[in-house]
């Protein structure tokens, strides 16, 4: 803001004759930008922060008979986030379903990014390296599946990995296995689900990371004895280590929330947080633990986007 | 001359192998043994002190780089083809500072990824030390790059720069660690080992470019045009600074430059290249007075260009006579020459100027007259109508320059002439 602020004007003023110009300048430039601020803020406001805070509100509050919530304080959905009451004996204990949601929400996060890393690594060394025209044809294909909708593709991962779909056919057919494999409904066709749906999340800052890297430096350190395997390890896994970073975040923040392929692709056995959440405001009719779990996970979310600009900022203050 | 680069555990001098000399300490007093004899070298300033003798006679021991007729071809349909190199073979001496000079395009540092591993010839090979190393990938060959842009590692320190290469040779830290530390000796670089390499000017990088190709004591180093980033105080510089690194580790440098000057300067051999071929190899007085071809002479130095009749030879020199009938001997080139109408040669500094325009060999008008402290150049157009450039050293006692439109011979020194190949 600050060096915006300073407006060529005043630089180039001699201080005392223009300064009062200068000031005024400053002031007109000041009202012009909040002017231009404003519908962005009106939106921030409405679709963000007054939501939010009716969220949180709500978290507080007792459910209401048929849904809604009733007014009356309570730390109720706080403590049934991880808790849960015994029906007969009406004591506390852990609720495992929760946890064991809550578990394979990270756990699936956590996988997507791993195997978006492993599959989106190469990919964006293969762009990088391509001559310059052919890059942006790469990147269009590796982005095309992101113009169309989500749902639409999460069932063409369904039609290729369900029992009847294209990979056990091709299974079938060259005899790897006897049986068609049931991948559908399960953790395992969530998680390709997530995989194929955030890939490009991961693909395009490595890419931007890797394009960016001197490829004399991989020829340097060919030169000086060190084996592919080396090079990778040594000089470009370093390198391109923001890119790295910035796509493992990308892709793990989406992958923790994720609601539509869960429910598609997971069937009732494999829900993650997004679908818990839906079904509290839904079939649960319980508005406050649905409120007190949004937040939970938006609470995820903030601890791995701080650790991120902690881990940016430490870096380029080292810089 | 116990040169530091020679190891026991150096792979080609098995005979050493028994020397039951730590190695470590062997470094160190390799090391104190060259600095030594360098200084001793210098302060004396004696041409055949021990050092300068040894190393003659190391000169030309044994071939380190032989290039035997390689062709590199870019591009892969036959429309698009682009010789890159078009059978080239030369071979390069053991402790021989070898440069490779040509304009760009002209395949010189194509010539030096071939060697470095970075491409592989489409045809021919390259030997080291007789061995053919064509397949080999950069990281199994005995030979390191200083690139152009020095290509240091952003994430590393000095230091770890500098021993890259020898981590990735799997050599034990604490050897690392000496060797690194006499490195930075060597480039006078020890207060600055733990800066990251954008905290240091480019003069500084290029000695730590240099520090890290020579950490891992390559048999053959190859420079790319290290000094074109520098400014000209600094190349000036760097120029002593490499001689001095090859001169104190012995090691074959092959040196890649368009600059005629720093090719000139530097080299025990200069291979003058364009258009995929080697025009002209020789020693920098060789190329300088004994040019070959028109290009050869073109691209180092300046030269008059005067069309002659040869009249006869005799072994290497010819008569030849000018266009106004002034018959003179010239130097024949190494390749053969058709009789008839030739070309020849004469640098603007082995002609004089005589104000007896009968008394000169040639004669003509000047048209300008250009004071350069040093010397004079003077732009004359002959009788026949060729130009001619003269330049002239200054003496305190000159009256003055000669101005222009004035009629004056042109004397032209004895051996002067070079008649240029066809």
């Amino acid at each position: 803001m600050a060096e915006i602020g300073q407006s060529p004007l005043r630089a180039s003023t001699p201080i005392g004759i223009g300064a009062k110009a200068a000031i005024a300048a400053e002031k007109r430039e000041l009202k012009t930008r909040w002017l231009l601020v404003s519908p962005a803020m009106v939106i921030i406001g409405l679709a963000g922060v007054l939501p939010l805070s009716i969220i949180l509100f709500y978290s507080f509050m007792s459910p209401g008979p048929y849904a809604g919530v009733s007014f009356e304080p309570t730390l109720r959905a706080w403590v049934f986030l991880i808790l849960e009451e015994d029906l007969f004996e009406e004591t506390l204990g852990l609720n495992y379903a929760h946890i064991s949601i809550f578990s394979r929400s990270i756990g699936l996060a956590l996988g997507t990014t791993v195997l978006t890393l492993i599959v989106g690594f190469p990919t964006a060394y293969f762009i990088a390296t391509r001559p310059l025209r052919q890059r942006n044809f790469w990147l269009f294909m590796i982005s095309l599946p992101f113009w169309s909708n989500l749902l639409v593709r999460t069932f063409a991962i369904m039609m290729f990995i369900r029992e009847q779909g294209f990979v056990n056919h091709v299974l079938l057919y060259l005899g790897v296995i006897d049986k068609p494999l049931s991948i559908m409904f399960t953790p395992t066709a969530v998680w390709i689900g997530l995989v194929y749906a955030y890939l490009p999340l991961m693909v395009m800052p490595l890419y931007a990371s890797m394009e960016k890297l001197d490829f004399r430096l991989i020829e340097a350190a060919y030169d000086l004895y060190a084996s592919r395997w080396k090079v990778l390890q040594k000089v470009i896994i370093p390198l391109v280590k923001p890119g790295i970073v910035a796509g493992s975040i990308l892709v793990f923040i989406p992958s923790i929330g994720a609601y539509v392929t869960p429910k598609l692709l997971g069937g009732g056995k494999s829900l993650m947080l997004g679908n818990l959440i839906s079904n509290q405001f839904g079939t649960s009719r319980d508005w406050p633990l649905g409120s007190a779990l949004a937040l939970f996970l938006m609470a995820m979310v903030m601890i791995a986007l701080i650790v991120y600009v902690r881990n940016e900022s430490g870096k380029s203050a080292h810089g | 001359m116990s040169r530091y680069f020679d190891f026991p555990d150096f792979p080609a001098d098995q005979s050493s192998a028994h020397v039951s000399v730590p190695r470590n300490e062997l470094t160190l007093i390799c090391l104190l043994a060259i600095t030594d004899c360098y200084k001793k070298q210098v302060k004396a300033a004696r041409p055949n002190s021990a050092c300068h003798r040894n190393r003659r006679i190391n000169v030309g021991d044994g071939v380190a780089i032989e290039a035997r007729d390689v062709s590199k071809i870019f591009g892969t349909s036959t429309d698009q083809e682009v010789w890159a190199l078009d059978h080239v073979s030369v071979s390069i001496a053991q402790n021989e500072f070898f440069t490779l000079l040509g304009p760009s395009g002209c395949g010189k540092t194509t010539l030096l990824r071939l060697i470095a591993g970075f491409e592989h010839p489409t045809d021919g090979a390259i030997l080291l030390e007789g061995e053919d190393i064509s397949a080999l990938p950069p990281f199994q060959r005995p030979v390191n790059t200083v690139f152009q842009n020095y290509a240091l590692f952003p994430h590393m320190t000095v230091a770890q720069n500098i021993g890259f290469g020898l981590e990735m040779q799997g050599r034990p830290k604490d050897e690392v660690a000496d060797t690194v530390g006499a490195m930075l000796s060597l480039v006078k670089m020890e207060n600055l080992k733990d800066r990251r390499v954008d905290q240091i000017s480019g003069g500084q990088q290029q000695r730590v470019a240099l520090a890290r190709a020579l950490a891992p004591r390559p048999k053959v180093l190859l420079l790319d045009e290290p000094l074109s980033a520098l400014d000209l105080k600094l190349r000036k510089e760097m120029q002593l600074e490499l001689k001095r690194l090859q001169h104190e580790t012995g090691i074959t440098f092959i040196f890649v430059t368009h600059d005629q000057e720093e090719a000139l300067t530097m080299s025990d051999r200069v291979a003058v290249m364009r258009d995929g071929e080697i025009h002209q190899i020789g020693s920098p007085q060789d190329i300088y007075n004994r040019p070959n071809n028109r290009f050869v002479a073109d691209f180092i130095g300046e030269s008059n260009f005067l069309e002659v009749q040869l009249l006869s030879r005799n072994g290497s020199t010819a008569k030849v006579r000018f266009a106004n009938g002034t018959e003179l001997d010239a130097t024949l080139p190494s390749t053969d020459v058709t009789s008839g109408s030739i070309t020849v040669i004469v640098r603007p500094e082995h002609a004089r100027l005589t104000a007896d325009r009968s008394a000169g060999h040639l004669q003509g008008v000047v048209n300008d007259a250009v004071y350069f402290g040093t010397d004079t150049h003077y732009y004359l157009t002959l009788d026949g109508g060729e130009e001619f450039v003269i330049r002239q050293q200054n003496q305190r006692g000159d009256r003055g320059k000669i101005s222009s439109g004035t009629q004056v011979g042109v004397t032209i020194n004895e051996d002067s002439i070079q008649v240029l190949a066809n």
